[in-house]
């Protein structure tokens, strides 16, 4: 059983730069910020080391972080520009009795990342569930489509904080 | 007055009219589409056990629309949900009769403001015929809406036109 501080040790000497830290004031569990770019090789990793085994994705799931700055677009509704999308990965080993939460940031304009399928199968609709909520494009997921909005939903991301509900939905009204 | 009257003293002749005959064998033997959404899809089975038995009156679940006379609208309708019940209405062959149950079918219930996904009552795609208020509705509640749906179908009438 290794404590947070020791995971994040093993990592920053396998990763260096790739690993950003702990995140600092928050009251949930122990979150090690990762950099997007080098995620598939750091969740590899937690997977395939002898000392972490993190054999089990408990749960995956997106959060806008709404760190952008808000503006006005042409029909006078606010959005958010810049800042960033992040994905929470909460993993466990099952062997060794030991949990640790990751994070990543994605830019809002191009949030694109690798895909954990290939890793834990959990991650499939966990992904789906992420890209139809927030807009998070997992790159190599076999079977990227909305999984829980109807297919042909067009208004956008529903859980982005500046999303903005349709009136209409196949001659259907919306609102209350 | 019902059916029965003259059975015995007159041996065993009833006499009836048609379309009361017609009304009473209908509302005796309403069978339901078996089709659950959300929590309140939970009490609905709760009536349809032992407990409360939904079956004395004769609602028994069936698994195709092509058998059903009625459809109990049992929970949260979304909106991706809405389209597929209007085309399981639609399979339905007439007469048929919807039971809106709990106020997530009636009005969009705790989903009213904030939620996204959900129709905001199911009469804005089907028409009801009775609406069983609560959240969920106790399975009484429910026998009360069907005992009301069978008030209304008695008063039916295959020449009028009834409101
Ligand atoms: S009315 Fe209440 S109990 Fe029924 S489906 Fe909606 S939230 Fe659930």
């Amino acid at each position: 059983m290794k404590s947070h501080e020791e995971i994040l040790e093993i990592l920053k000497t396998k990763f260096g730069e790739a690993i950003i830290g702990m995140m600092e004031d928050t009251k949930n569990d122990p979150t090690i910020i990762v950099d997007s770019t080098k995620i598939l090789e750091v969740m590899q990793f937690l997977y395939d080391d002898e000392n972490l085994s993190f054999d089990s994705l408990m749960n995956l799931s997106g959060v806008d972080d709404a760190n952008g700055e808000k503006v006005k677009d042409e029909a006078e509704n606010e959005i958010i520009k810049g800042g960033t999308l992040s994905v929470y990965y909460h993993l466990y080993s099952m062997r060794i009795k030991h949990k640790i939460t990751i994070r990543t940031s994605v830019p809002r304009e191009n949030p694109e990342l690798e895909s954990v399928e290939n890793i834990w199968k959990t991650a499939d609709w966990h992904e789906r569930e992420a890209y139809d909520m927030y807009g998070i494009i997992f790159k190599n997921h076999p079977n990227l489509i909305r999984i829980l909005m109807p297919y042909d939903w067009e208004a956008g991301y529903p859980l982005r904080k500046d999303y903005k509900n349709p009136e209409y939905y196949k001659g259907m009204k919306v609102p209350y | 007055m019902g059916l029965l009257d003259k059975e015995f003293a007159e041996s065993n002749i009833v006499i009836t009219k048609a379309e009361d005959l017609m009304n009473w064998a209908r509302l005796s033997s309403l069978w339901q589409l078996g089709f659950g959404l959300a929590c309140c899809a939970i009490e609905m089975m709760a009536t349809s056990a032992s407990h409360y038995d939904f079956d004395r009156f004769g609602v028994i679940p069936r698994p195709s629309p092509r058998q059903a006379d009625i459809i109990i609208i049992s929970g949260t309708v979304t909106l991706k949900m809405a389209t597929r019940i209007k085309r399981l209405y639609e399979q339905m062959p007439d007469p048929k009769y919807i039971i809106s149950m709990g106020s997530c079918a009636n009005c969009g219930g705790p989903y009213w403001e904030h939620g996204y996904h959900v129709l905001k009552g199911i009469d804005r795609v089907i028409p009801v015929d009775v609406y069983v208020p609560g959240c969920p509705p106790r399975p009484e509640a429910l026998l009360e809406g069907l005992l009301k749906l069978q008030e209304k179908i008695r008063h039916e009438s295959m020449v009028k036109k009834t409101v």
